[in-house]
C-alpha cells in the first residue's frame, strides 16, 4: 500500500527549484515524505499544503524563503504526494502527523506558513500548543462562513441526505477505486479544472512530479479513497469566534477571484475576528493559488512578516 | 469478513432466523458479543453483531483517522450486507445508528438507541482547541486511537437532529429512532424534542420493529 513508483526529476518550470533534502517520518506507523530547502541549520519554518495538493506546489515559493536564510520543511500528509496511502483519514490524524513532522525537525518554537486546509489545520494547532510556534502566516487559509444558505428545513434535509449518500457509496466502492491513467499532458487538463487559473506549463511541471508513471500511463499519486467536499459535526464559525485571541503574530493573505478549490472567503467578513495586531493582504487579480500564481510578491510580503 | 475499504470488518452472526436482521453496534472501547445477550432472544429474524474499526476482531489500522462518521460508513458495510436491518445502538453505536438512520433511512428499519461507553463524545459545539495525546504503543484492540478521538469528537445539536429529521422524513417509519437511555447528553436530549417522546424500554421497542418486519 502507498504511492510507490516514481515520477520524473526532469521537470522544470522557469523559478521552481527542488527540495534540497528529502527524508521520511513515521507518523503513528504511517510513512510521511518530508522535503526541505535551504541550509539545515538555519532557523526552521514549517510549510503546510492544502487538501489534494503536496508539498512540491511550493517548488516556486519555497526556495524564495530558503533563499532569504530559512530552513524550509514540508512533508506530503497522508495520502498524498509520495506519503503513504493510509487506511483512515481525520483532521486529527493530519494534525498528529504534522506534529510528527515538527518534532523531527525541531523542538523549538518555530515559524509555520500554511495554504488553505494547511493554514485552517496550523491555526487550530497554534491554539493548542501555542508553545511550539512563532509566527503564523496564512495563504488563503482562513476558512469563514456566513449565515447559511436561505432554504428551507426540508431542503436542506434532503441536501445533506443526498451528500450523506454519495459519501457512503463512495465509500462501499472506495476499496477497489483507482486512478484513471493519461499523459502528462491529459493529468494536466484535468487539473486545470480545479486550477483554472493556473498556467498549463505549471500544471504539467505538478503532473511530472505529483504523478507516478505505471504500465498504462501516468496517475495522480493521491489515494483515490480521499474524496473532496464532505460533511461532519464542525462549523467553520467556531475557529472564526477563536480568532481574536490568537496566540502569536498572524499574516493573512487573500486573492480577490472565486475558484473551485477555493473557499471564498471575503476578508472584509472576516477582519472584525483578526485581532488588532494581524496583518491582512489581498492580492488583486488573484485565486486561492495566491503562493503559485505571485510567488515573488507572495515570498517577499511573508519574509518582511517573518523578519 | 466485510470490506471498508482497507479495512476487514468483523460482522457476528450470533442468531439464525427467518424475516428481518437485528444489528448490534456496540459501545466505545467494547466488542461484539461472544454470544446471542438473552435480551434479544426473542427477535425472530437473523441477529448479527459488528465490530467497528479498530475493535473487536475488525483491523486495527496504523496511525488513526477516526471519526463517528467513518464508523457510521461501517454499519453500512454491514447494511450492504444485510439489505435492511433494526439497529440496537449502546453507547458510541447508539450515536453511529442514529448517523446511519439518517444517512439509510430506507435500509435503517429503527434504530433503538440504549445506555453504554462513549454515548456523549466529547461535547456539543466549539471546544477549547487540543491535539489529544495517544499512547500508540497501548495493546489494541480496542485502537487507543479510537478510544481518544472518538471520546473526545463534538456532537452538536443541531448536526444530531439533523440525521432524526431525515430519518423521520425519508424511512417512512413513525418511530424511525427508540431512545432506551438514561444518560442524555445535549445531542441524544435535541433528537428526543426533535421526534417527540419516542422513548421506551428495550423491549417494547424490539417488540414494536418486530411486528413491522
Amino acid at each position: 500500500m502507498g504511492a510507490e513508483g516514481s515520477s520524473t526529476d526532469q521537470a522544470s518550470f522557469p523559478g521552481a527549484r527542488a527540495p534540497d533534502r528529502r527524508r521520511e517520518v513515521d507518523a503513528g506507523g504511517v510513512r510521511l515524505s518530508v522535503y526541505e530547502w535551504g541550509d539545515e541549520a538555519a532557523p526552521p519554518v514549517m510549510l503546510v499544503h492544502g487538501g489534494f495538493d503536496f508539498a512540491r506546489t511550493y517548488d516556486a515559493f519555497a526556495p524564495r524563503i530558503a533563499d532569504a536564510g530559512f530552513r524550509v520543511v514540508s512533508w506530503d500528509h497522508r495520502g498524498h504526494g509520495d506519503s503513504e496511502h493510509a487506511q483512515l483519514y481525520s483532521w486529527v490524524a493530519d494534525e498528529r502527523d504534522m506534529l510528527a513532522v515538527v518534532d523531527s525537525t525541531t523542538r523549538q518554537p518555530c515559524a509555520a506558513i500554511g495554504h488553505s486546509k494547511g493554514g485552517s489545520m496550523l491555526a487550530h494547532a497554534i491554539q493548542a500548543m501555542p508553545y511550539r510556534f512563532t509566527r503564523f502566516v496564512a495563504i488563503d487559509g482562513l476558512p469563514f462562513r456566513g449565515r447559511a444558505p436561505d432554504v428551507a428545513e426540508r431542503e436542506r434535509t434532503v441536501m445533506m441526505r443526498e451528500e450523506i449518500a454519495r459519501w457512503l457509496d463512495h465509500r462501499r466502492e472506495s476499496g477497489g477505486l483507482v486512478r484513471k491513467p493519461g499523459t502528462l499532458e491529459e493529468l494536466a487538463r484535468r487539473r486545470a479544472r480545479m486550477n483554472p487559473r493556473l498556467s498549463h506549463e505549471w500544471l504539467c511541471y505538478l503532473a511530472a512530479i505529483g504523478a507516478r508513471r505505471d504500465e498504462d500511463g501516468y496517475r495522480w499519486k493521491i489515494d483515490p479513497a480521499l474524496r473532496m467536499g464532505g460533511f461532519g459535526p464542525h462549523r467553520a464559525r467556531w475557529a472564526a469566534d477563536r480568532l481574536p485571541g490568537f496566540p502569536i503574530p498572524i499574516l493573512a493573505i487573500f486573492g480577490t477571484e472565486s475558484e473551485p478549490m477555493g473557499w471564498d472567503v471575503d476578508p472584509e467578513d472576516l477582519k472584525p475576528y483578526l485581532p488588532a495586531s494581524a496583518q491582512l493582504e489581498v492580492f488583486q487579480d488573484t485565486g486561492h493559488f495566491i503562493h503559485v500564481e505571485r510567488p515573488e510578491r507572495t515570498a517577499e510580503r511573508v519574509l518582511e512578516f517573518l523578519a | 469478513m466485510l470490506e471498508h475499504n482497507r479495512v476487514q470488518l468483523a460482522l457476528h452472526a450470533l442468531k439464525a432466523g427467518e424475516g428481518r436482521a437485528l444489528l448490534l453496534l456496540h459501545g466505545l472501547g467494547e466488542r461484539s458479543p461472544a454470544a446471542l445477550p438473552s435480551e434479544y432472544s426473542r427477535w425472530k429474524g437473523p441477529v448479527y453483531a459488528l465490530d467497528f474499526t479498530g475493535h473487536g476482531a475488525s483491523t486495527v489500522p496504523r496511525g488513526g483517522g477516526y471519526t463517528c462518521e467513518l464508523l457510521m460508513a461501517d454499519a453500512d458495510a454491514a447494511l450492504g450486507r444485510l439489505s435492511q436491518a433494526t439497529i440496537v445502538g449502546r453507547g458510541l453505536g447508539a450515536y453511529v445508528a442514529l448517523l446511519i438512520a439518517g444517512g439509510r433511512p430506507e435500509q435503517v428499519r429503527g434504530a433503538i438507541l440504549r445506555d453504554g461507553s462513549g454515548l456523549a463524545g466529547g461535547g456539543a459545539g466549539a471546544t477549547t482547541p487540543t491535539i489529544p495525546h495517544v499512547d500508540a504503543d497501548a495493546p489494541a484492540p480496542p485502537d487507543p486511537y479510537a478510544m481518544v478521538d472518538l471520546a473526545t469528537d463534538i456532537r452538536p445539536p443541531d448536526y444530531a437532529t439533523a440525521y432524526a429529521r431525515a430519518a423521520a422524513l425519508f424511512s417512512g417509519l413513525k418511530r424511525p429512532i427508540t431512545v432506551c437511555t438514561r444518560e442524555r447528553p445535549d445531542w441524544l436530549a435535541a433528537v428526543v424534542s426533535e421526534l417527540g417522546a419516542d422513548e421506551a424500554s428495550l423491549g417494547q421497542a424490539l417488540a414494536h420493529y418486530a411486528k413491522r418486519a
